[in-house]
């Protein structure tokens, strides 16, 4: 009878554990995935060609193009709205409306941690990225997006002008039917084509973002989930959705998107966000998903980035000017980068680089050349907006770029010198108080002529290089003392927080009361001879 | 010695059952809460959470079906406490048990508790238990705070006093275990958690106001 019971209790015991057990094991194979990337594929099924013309049949693409303008003119017959689109976009204006109502951009007071300003799009060099024939001079360059990247257009209309002019019909002529040929290739805007600009921004490839650069041309699909050439393959189109050449997804002066909406609930909703695809419960795991609130999927699933290729962390203006028998010259360090230049001054790059997190509400708040800094500190240049507890906001990563940049010592401005060797600048004078002063005055700002150098901050959200989710971070990259989340203050972290007094405090009684039940044992123990004789 | 005793049928076969499902339970929780604490590193934090989770819940649910044979049974008045005897019981821990004394309150159907267990174990099913389940719920569903209109609560607190009863019971198991081994021999009272039967000394008496 005793021992049946015995049995029974032991069984249940054993059944009890070998529950939580099962519970714990692997999840099979037949298992549906997560609903977020279900979510995720049934967004990106793609439907084949969905192309209704042919550019190459086109009329007016059959002409001889003698200018780039031209191209666009033929374009705008047919595509009659677009210029008046593009005009109002971003791309054409380098302005955006900021906060407090003032435009705020590249072409404004703007500066940076790289080439600092574009001295109002006067600097040659920088309007190199706009999309316009010959900067913003002569309208829109529709080729620069929807053309071959690799052609330099203009370079080509001066070939062919020259060939023309001095006589040498026949190689102008394969020279416009090259121009005919592929002014007739017009496509969607493929990676090289926005990575001709936003993978070699700051003047050089993978300068300034770490998320960006051109191993994104043709990424592993461990690089990079979504545009991996051997996964998905997603162009800079699939997520960054276009209106009216407004094209979804930029962030600093406003919000990227101010509602997190998936295509479930808006079918026309952009699909810039993560959210937009995998909704805001991508995971199989419910603790997971009561993370999507507070923390941006890219915080987890972007462990580091310059994953492939090393980016720029550090840029030191106050060393730019050594020369070497009267001529610039060139350093080369680790990963083959540059890491001195006579024109630019001191860099230093890393590679898997962990990013710093901070709550974010997708916007970026910038100095611009008006504001006065404080130079005793480090100048946030530009910083993330979104504080713990707004409903908008959630911690993200970000690649913190450092600089020593040159600033107005009686002023307390950061000054904008003229660079260009086109416009007789830095790069070819080395000489400050000339650039600086022609600088200011295109900016129309003043400059005192006493020099100095400030370090400076500027941050960029790491969105891309998206790894799989093999490669997410575990809990235990924030979860615990000294990680990743060591520094966001105001609230309690499983793992990361305790109250040090209760612990101590507990560990202190624990401890007690097993050293009382030992001496009681002993005591017992002691005690007990003397019951025996007895 | 051994001729004074006799057995007596204390402890039933659901009671046998929850004590020791909530002996692995506890275990359990003990290990992955600390674990999830940052005391140590053992199954990693992901299977920690994901089984305290469980197996809080779990609890929470037997919990119920404990209090309500409890309550059926009428088996609740064993635990209603009492300050008769405490004196005399405290006594024999600290002095009497070690002159080889019989315990003042033995055992029998009607009360297996003395005064001590009486208070430890209310306190413990009525007050810890439930703050414990109720914090660790309320960790758990974090989430819904909003929702439920639990804003003016922060995690910070609800951890303080979760960690707190986490620790209280820690004690109490290292005192209870302890416990476990004074009785006639040193596992006389696990052997009657499992079998059922406990020794008792014939010559005890019952009181009345412990057969209630």
């Amino acid at each position: 009878m005793q021992t049946k019971y015995y049995f029974i209790c032991i069984l249940a015991i054993v059944s009890a554990i070998a529950f939580f057990a099962s519970a714990q094991a692997p999840q099979a194979e037949k298992t549906p995935p997560a609903p977020g990337r279900a979510m995720a594929r049934q967004a990106a099924i793609t439907s084949g060609d969905w192309t209704t013309a042919d550019h190459s049949k086109m009329d007016k693409l059959q002409q001889t193009f003698e200018t780039g303008p031209a191209v666009t003119e033929a374009c705008l017959s047919c595509h009659s709205k677009a210029d008046d689109q593009l005009h109002n976009t971003i791309h054409w204006t380098w302005l955006s409306p900021y906060e407090n109502g003032e435009l705020i951009g590249k072409a404004g007071y703007s500066v940076n941690n790289f080439c600092i300003s574009t001295n109002k799009m006067e600097d040659q060099k920088c309007s190199s990225c706009h999309i316009g024939w010959n900067g913003k001079k002569d309208g829109i360059n529709c080729l620069r997006c929807h053309g071959d990247a690799d052609i330099d257009w203009s370079a080509q209309f001066e070939d062919y002008k020259f060939f023309k002019e001095t006589g040498d019909q026949e190689i102008a002529a394969e020279i416009q039917a090259d121009i005919q040929k592929n002014v007739a290739n017009i496509s969607m805007p493929i990676r090289e084509n926005c990575g001709s600009c936003h993978f070699n921004g700051g003047g050089g490839e993978a300068v300034k973002h770490g998320d960006l650069d051109a191993s994104l041309i043709k990424p592993k699909r461990t690089l990079d989930v979504h545009m991996g050439i051997d996964g998905q393959d997603f162009s800079c189109t699939r997520c960054h959705t276009t209106n009216e050449h407004q094209i979804a997804g930029r962030v600093y002066s406003t919000p990227a998107v101010s509602e997190r909406k998936s295509l479930v609930e808006d079918d026309l909703a952009p699909k810039i966000t993560c959210e937009s695809c995998h909704t805001a419960v991508p995971h199989k795991e419910a603790k997971l998903n009561d993370h999507t609130d507070m923390v941006a999927c890219q915080s987890c699933h972007i462990p580091e980035f310059a994953r492939a290729h090393a980016t720029e962390m550090t840029w030191d203006w106050s060393t730019a000017g050594r020369l070497k028998d009267g001529k610039p010259y060139i350093e080369e360090g680790k990963y083959d980068r540059e890491v001195y230049k006579s024109i630019k001054g001191s860099f230093t790059w890393e590679k898997d680089v962990v990013p710093k997190y901070y709550w974010y509400n997708g916007s970026v708040a910038t100095v611009t050349a008006k504001d006065v800094i404080d130079p005793s500190g480090t100048v946030r240049v530009s910083h993330p907006v979104g504080k713990r507890g707004s409903e908008d906001s959630r911690i993200f990563p970000f690649k913190v770029h450092w600089a020593r940049q040159p600033y107005d010592m009686v002023n307390n401005t950061l000054v904008t010198p003229l660079l260009s060797k086109a416009n007789n600048g830095y790069w070819k004078s080395f000489d400050w108080q000339n650039s600086i002063s022609r600088g200011m005055e295109i900016m129309n700002l003043p400059w005192s002529g006493e020099l100095g150098f400030v370090e400076t901050t500027y941050v960029f959200p790491t969105t891309h290089m998206v790894a799989p989710k093999e490669q997410a971070l575990d809990c235990r990259a924030c979860h615990q003392d000294n990680g990743r989340l060591e520094k966001l203050a105001g609230f309690y972290m499983p793992g990361r927080d305790r109250f040090q007094l209760l612990d101590y405090g507990a560990w202190g009684l624990a401890i007690a009361t097993l050293a009382a039940v030992l001496l009681h044992a002993i005591g017992r123990i002691m005690a007990s001879p003397g019951k025996k004789e007895e | 010695m051994g001729e004074q005793m006799k057995k007596i049928y204390l402890y039933t076969r659901y009671e046998r059952f929850w004590h020791w499902l909530q002996m692995a339970l506890i275990a359990v929780l003990l290990a992955t809460g600390l674990e999830v604490h940052g005391v140590f590193s053992l199954i990693g934090f992901e299977s920690a959470v994901d089984i305290h989770n469980f197996v809080g819940l779990t609890w929470l649910i037997a919990f119920f079906f404990f209090t309500f044979w409890l309550f059926t049974t009428g088996e609740w008045k064993q635990y209603i406490p009492t300050t008769r005897k405490m004196l005399i019981v405290i006594r024999y821990y600290s002095y009497g048990i070690f002159r080889g004394e019989p315990h003042p309150v033995p055992k029998s159907k009607k009360a297996k508790h003395n005064p001590l267990q009486r208070l430890t174990y209310l306190s413990l099913a009525a007050v810890m238990l439930p703050i414990q389940m109720i914090t660790g719920l309320l960790y758990w569903s974090y989430n819904s705070w909003g929702a439920w209109g639990l804003d003016f609560l922060t995690m910070g607190t609800v951890a303080f006093v979760h960690t707190a009863m986490g620790f209280g019971i820690l004690i109490f198991v290292i005192i209870h275990v302890y416990m476990t081994t004074t009785g006639h021999t040193v596992f006389a009272h696990i052997k009657a958690m499992i079998t059922g039967w406990e020794d008792v000394e014939k010559s005890a008496t019952v009181e009345e106001w412990e057969a209630r």
